[in-house]
């Protein structure tokens, strides 16, 4: 096997690895060639010169807007992979478009949906929210009162457990990057601490859970550790900026830093403090990880280190041999993420990313690092590690622990082949 | 019962004073108090000890009826073969390349069938079953799981006391002491 050393001497002295990976300061040190660009649908763009004086020079522009959309250019950014239990339109999934999007924000019309039972439609003027339980005084809270306490604005993602289960099927599904792990988003979250409703509630010091309750047509229940629920749980407003969509549980949903998303329950009515867990449905029968021995583990809440290069993946085309920018997201619901490294030769020789500023804790991270591509194969990687020092696991690793019957918490090494035609194709390798 | 002066703010600032130094903490206090009518209504959560579950009862040939009409679309005759979750069977798969995992041979609680059949089902029309009906249903698929007679009967005693097959098959990653049997 060729070493570090002499695969940066055969190729670039800005060699980060192998195989054509470069140091991630190579394009702010203005050392790089133009970057080779990513086709994410069928070719439209015109060989031919502009006009001089576009059209859109010559005339007025569309009118002032009450509510802005995305260009009608980029209609075929949507959620993706829309699926909902037969008979049904509104129990299952739909996910967010990794591989189209960039920075750590995704857009609030593109967050995924995981719902139950639909989306419910909720006047806020007659939603309330009731404590009770073991508290010295039971309350119920109107949505206008709520908005008078004082509010925290944080960057969290969100991720749903079962996102990226496919990856333990026995042959890598051929998907999108967005359709395989889309069942990821992050937004700016505001609103009110459930740690102090709690505590004007009086919560018995004996109480270890809460149950939390939504208003859909499921009602959504999950049970909370009171520790989790006095520490940094949050009752959410505001998505982003403007109150929660209707698919991310408007009027107010829990909000559970780093947990598995269905704990964040949406359309939240009822939080009751309890001595013990409630044992709900989507805490027993669902969301529970099967083991290869028959075994389950219970109460898996926070969701492990994990990253993925979201470019090149499938779903983009890479367009010719030159330089490029690999970029790509990681998190973990254990803290910030420390680093992030790549490989471009299926995992023999990894280097550094550059993290993109904010690093957050439990929020996504955006990750990149320059790659001369040569046009030949190429098995693209990246390996996240938190500051808790867990670093991912390669599938065989993880399956070997697991087994491949959990369906929750998949967080692999994911691998991306690079044809040479400029296909991206998910292996396991 | 706890005095409103026992739990709570008065405590809070207590423990909070400590590492906070001499700041007077003040909160808003915006919430109306509950009354226990109100609370009664909303609260429709059943512990796996049975604590909250309501007056009534039924049988399984009772629930077959129910389900006949209302659940047997989605679930398949018996629970199982619908286009949606099967409920019956799967006993010794879970460690199988292929588990089946259903109310016999996965859910750990018998008070969670209750639970969610009252408050999720049927899918289209959630909360119209009464909770006689609930019980019926949820001792015809326990019974169609082997794990209770067919003349068994389904109440607010009888129900938390039946034992799961696989209860004893999760371990508990956040630590949670049960307290019941």
């Amino acid at each position: 096997m060729r070493s570090r050393r002499d695969d940066r001497r055969d190729n670039d002295a800005n060699a980060a690895a192998g195989n054509g990976l470069l140091d991630r300061r190579v394009f702010l040190k203005g050392g790089a060639a133009a970057a080779g660009a990513f086709m994410a649908f069928a070719g439209s763009e015109s060989a031919a010169a502009p006009p001089e004086i576009p059209p859109g020079m010559t005339m007025a522009g569309a009118p002032l807007s009450p509510y802005g959309s995305p260009a009608g250019f980029e209609r075929e950014v949507t959620r993706t992979l829309i699926r909902s239990q037969p008979g049904t339109t509104g129990a299952g999934a739909s996910r967010t478009p990794l591989e189209v999007l960039e920075g750590i924000i995704t857009p609030s019309g593109l967050h995924f949906e995981r719902h139950h039972n639909g989306v419910p439609t909720i006047d806020p003027a007659q939603h309330q929210l009731l404590i009770h339980g073991m508290v010295a005084r039971p309350l119920i809270f109107t949505m206008a009162t709520l908005a008078r306490y004082p509010m925290e604005s944080r960057i969290h993602f969100l991720e749903c457990s079962g996102n990226s289960q496919l990856m333990y099927q026995p042959t890598p599904p051929t998907l999108t990057c967005g359709q395989t792990h889309g069942l990821v988003s992050c937004s700016e979250w505001t609103g009110v601490s459930l740690r102090l409703l709690l505590q004007e509630a009086g919560a018995d010091p004996r109480a270890d859970w809460i149950l939390a309750e939504g208003a859909d047509g499921a009602a959504m229940s999950r049970s909370v550790p009171m520790a989790k629920a006095k520490d940094d749980a949050l009752l959410a407003l505001y998505q982003n900026g403007e109150r929660l969509r209707p698919e991310n549980g408007y009027p107010v949903r829990l909000f559970l830093p780093g947990y598995e998303g269905n704990m964040s329950v949406k359309w939240l009515r009822r939080i009751k403090v309890t001595d013990t867990p409630t044992m709900t449905k989507d805490e027993t029968s669902k969301y529970t990880d099967l083991q290869a021995d028959g075994k389950s583990l219970m109460f898996t809440y926070p969701m492990e280190v994990k990253s993925i290069v979201t470019r090149p993946a499938p779903g983009l085309k890479m367009t010719g041999p030159g330089l490029y920018e690999v970029s790509g997201i990681a998190w973990s619901g254990r803290g910030k993420i420390r680093k992030v490294e790549v490989s471009a030769d299926g995992g023999q020789t990894w280097g550094e990313a550059a993290l993109s500023a904010p690093v957050l804790a439990y929020a996504l991270t955006r990750f990149r690092i320059p790659w001369k591509w040569n046009g030949a194969p190429a098995v693209l990687k990246s390996r996240a590690t938190d500051e808790a020092g867990r670093v991912q696991p390669t599938r065989d690793e993880l399956i070997a622990q697991h087994g491949a019957n959990v369906l929750y918490h998949y967080h692999a090494i994911q691998a991306w082949r690079v044809e040479s035609s400029g296909e991206v194709k998910n292996v396991y390798a | 019962m706890f005095t409103r002066r026992a739990f709570g703010l008065a405590g809070f600032v207590l423990s909070v004073a400590g590492c906070a130094g001499s700041t007077t903490r003040e909160t808003p206090n915006l919430g109306r108090p509950a009354t226990q009518a109100e609370i009664a209504g909303w609260d429709i959560s059943i512990a796996p000890d049975g604590r909250g579950l309501p007056p009534g009862s039924g049988t399984p040939s009772q629930g077959a009826l129910v389900y006949t009409q209302k659940c047997q679309a989605c679930h398949g005759e018996k629970g199982v073969g619908g286009p949606n979750d099967r409920l019956v069977g799967g006993q010794g798969t879970l460690a199988s390349k292929t588990p089946v995992r259903t109310i016999g041979s996965y859910w750990p609680y018998s008070t969670t069938v209750f639970d969610y059949v009252r408050r999720a089902m049927p899918f289209a029309q959630p909360h119209s079953l009464s909770d006689s009906e609930v019980y019926a249903v949820t001792a015809y698929l326990l019974s169609l799981n082997g794990i209770i007679g067919e003349q068994d009967v389904m109440n607010a005693e009888t129900l938390p006391k039946v034992k799961m097959p696989n209860r004893d098959n999760f371990i508990l990653i956040h630590p949670w002491k049960p307290k019941t049997p």
